[in-house]
């Protein structure tokens, strides 16, 4: 449309080869630094160091310390009624959590990518506020808008509505938190696509639903997946807001979590973290998912696609 | 199919003018009509409300008889091609040729194996079989282009509007496609509308040419009426070459200075028309090295070669203005020598309307 979209013909036709042509570039970088091999053994060590330090080591401790009284024990934390109950808590906020935000992901990127209207730019700097808020400020917020002192308490009360200290709280708390991963993935994606694609469609006769499942979907389905696997990791992971909104009604509001401060905070280490395993079994999993998603459709990524 | 735009004004919020200040424009059946102009000029614009893409503020769209203007893209049926050929990445070539058939509703879809042959049809027809299978990235440029054009065409639509379709192709291919083009549009009929910023493309390619500058229609007409009568001083300065030359309009002659021109008096107009203007002249429309009347001598300041011919630069006396002549290789022209220059052929525009007085003087 713009004549910004020529920008094309400088796009290599034959993007078959873009790959080693890519490598090759990268390559032939390092010597331009013209760094010596001694700063870069030196830098490569202290990175090391400091990963193995901060992030291996803590891993590895937690899956010691879950194991230290033994496979049983460990076993017997993870089916324990109240274990039970906040793995089940924590599986239900994420799978109302998730969905809700690849809605409103959705939403809010088609939106901010496919139309102009005034107040664009002040919409994406709200969608990245739950990034910049204190978890722990989110949730005191919910409660002073739902709490029994809070604004809206009085009328929830009278219609015998709960969401503090109860399930509908967590989730929204979760909600909150998690919103900003989806969306911001796929707004930077979608306006690097702009709308050719969607306009084609429509002008081959295809109907605004089919648009965005023939077309739209698959060109966001990696970006989205991507966004979704860091919203599950952080809405299963997410302390803070969830903590002050929760009330920790064992067996009904804890979830995972709030459940392995509660056994930590009893001395009951290796239950505590053997429950901890779990989360930390979800973020490898998460990190391992995430790198493969990377690595392999690097392209269909948003910012991290070269050409386009 | 006739296509009409009829009076079409849009601008865009923000904009400080209007990108369309009232076009219209007449596209005959199974004519190729080219929008041709300089960047921003509002070619595209156009294009996409005649396909039904954007909304124009107030003007019409007619297909045929029938108003289009509150049609959506989809019930325009019309075949748009993009810029940037917009292919469906993670379909193959015959399935983003299919497309158009396979989203229909089902009492209208084709059975898959009818598409499928519908769209190596079309593969074929735009010299693409054996492709069939490939993703768009494995194409080549003017493979892509094809291929976007097979997909527009697999829904039989009423019109085809190009937008700068080998805008992104380099100059080979470029040549390459046009004729291709020209021939696929002998075979198929379709009444097509493309946007080129090329003029050397609009003028071989197009039964008409209409020129698109600062949001309205400078001229509208075949490749010859563009060429060789233009309307505007902009559309003789922005199609071919020539040298505008400050000069004066009294009593229907062209004057520079106090010196009378001669130009031939074919298509003069009013001699009441008086005042300063600028005489545009062609580099072939002017004989150089001969004594004539209207002759004026002037200085050679270089001369290089230029394809079969010399092109020599040359100031006029008066105020010096450099003017570019095709020179015959049997005239000696050496830089610093006086040479005298008649011109055959000019067209003066009145400086005070643009787009007014305009002298045809023929040879
Ligand atoms: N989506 C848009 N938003 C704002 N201004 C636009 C938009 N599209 C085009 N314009 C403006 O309208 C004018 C005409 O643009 P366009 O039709 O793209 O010109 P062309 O295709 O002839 O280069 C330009 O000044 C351009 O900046
Ligand atoms: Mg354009």
């Amino acid at each position: 449309m713009s004549e910004a979209a020529t920008g094309w013909a400088g796009a290599p036709a034959e993007s078959i080869w873009s790959g080693p042509e890519k490598k090759a570039a990268r390559r032939s970088r390092s010597p331009v630094t013209g760094e010596s091999d001694l700063l870069k053994a030196v830098l490569i060590g202290v990175t090391v160091v400091f990963l193995s330090l901060f992030l291996i080591l803590p891993l590895a401790i937690v899956f010691t310390e879950a194991f230290s009284k033994g496979v049983a024990a460990y076993w017997g934390a993870l089916i324990s009624p109240d274990a039970r109950s906040a793995i089940g808590l924590t599986l239900t906020v994420a799978a109302i959590a998730v969905p809700a935000n690849i809605m409103f992901g959705l939403a809010a990127a088609w939106a901010i990518a496919k139309f102009h209207f005034p107040g664009k730019s002040f919409l994406i700097t709200l969608i990245d506020l739950p990034f910049s808020v204190s978890p722990v400020v989110a949730g005191l917020m919910f409660v002073l808008l739902f709490g029994a002192h809070g604004l809206l308490g009085p009328w929830l009360k009278a219609h015998d509505l709960e969401i503090i200290f109860a399930v509908p709280g967590i989730v929204l708390a979760t909600i909150f938190v998690t919103f900003p991963f989806v969306a911001r993935e796929l707004i930077a994606l979608m306006e690097d696509q702009g709308t050719g694609d969607e306009e084609t469609a429509l002008s081959l006769g295809a109907s605004g639903f089919s648009t965005f499942m023939r077309v739209t979907l698959p060109n966001i389905k990696w970006a989205l997946l991507y966004g979704v696997l860091l919203c599950n990791a952080r809405a299963m992971g997410e302390f803070g807001a969830v903590s002050v909104v929760s009330g920790h009604i064992r067996g009904k509001t804890n979830t995972m979590p709030l459940h392995v401060e509660i056994l930590y905070n009893e001395y009951n280490t290796a239950a505590a973290f053997a429950v901890a395993s779990l989360l930390a079994l979800l973020a490898l999993i998460t990190l391992v998912l995430k790198t493969l998603l990377e690595t392999r459709f690097n392209d269909a990524l948003p910012g991290k696609a070269r050409g386009h | 199919m006739q296509i009409r735009a009829q009076d079409i004004v849009k601008s865009f919020p923000g904009a400080r003018r209007a990108a369309l200040e009232g076009v219209s424009l007449n596209v005959g059946s199974g004519e190729l009509v080219a929008l041709l102009g300089p960047s921003g000029g509002g070619k595209t614009t156009l294009l996409r409300i005649i396909a039904g893409l954007d909304l124009p503020d107030s003007g019409k769209v007619f297909f045929g008889d029938e108003d289009a203007s509150e049609k959506s893209v989809q019930d325009r049926r019309v075949g748009f091609v993009f810029q940037n050929y917009a292919l469906f990445k993670h379909l193959t070539v015959e399935d983003n040729v299919g497309f158009g058939l396979d989203v229909r509703n089902r009492a209208q879809r084709p059975p898959k194996a009818e598409i499928r042959r519908r769209a190596h049809e079309l593969l074929d027809l735009v010299q693409l079989s054996g492709l069939e299978k490939r993703r768009p990235s494995q194409l080549s440029g003017g493979q892509r282009q094809r291929v976007a054009l097979a997909r527009a065409l697999a829904v039989e639509p009423r019109v085809l509007l190009l937008d700068e379709p080998f805008g992104a192709l380099d100059a080979k291919v470029r040549r390459e496609l046009r004729s291709w083009l020209r021939e696929l549009h002998t075979r198929t009929g379709h009444t097509t509308i493309f946007v080129t910023h090329d003029q050397d493309e609009a003028l071989e390619l197009a039964d008409r040419v209409a020129v698109l500058n600062g949001g309205h229609i400078e001229q509208i007409g075949t490749p010859d009426e563009i060429y060789d009568h233009p309307a505007t001083a902009f559309v003789h300065e922005f199609i071919g070459e020539s040298s505008a030359i400050s000069a004066q309009l009294r009593e229907g002659e062209v004057f520079l200075g106090d010196h009378r021109l001669d130009l031939p008096k074919a298509n003069r107009l009013a001699t009441s028309n008086n005042g300063e203007g600028r005489l545009f002249v062609r580099p072939q429309d002017i004989l150089i090295g001969e004594e004539g009347p209207g002759a004026l001598q002037a200085e050679v300041l270089s001369v290089r070669r230029s394809g079969p011919t010399r092109r020599a630069e040359i100031a006029l006396p008066y105020d010096r203005s450099s003017v570019e002549v095709d020179a015959p290789a049997s005239v000696a022209l050496q830089p610093g020598a006086f040479v005298p220059v008649r011109f055959l052929r000019g067209a003066f525009f009145l400086k005070a309307d643009a787009a007014g007085a305009a002298v045809h003087a023929r040879g």
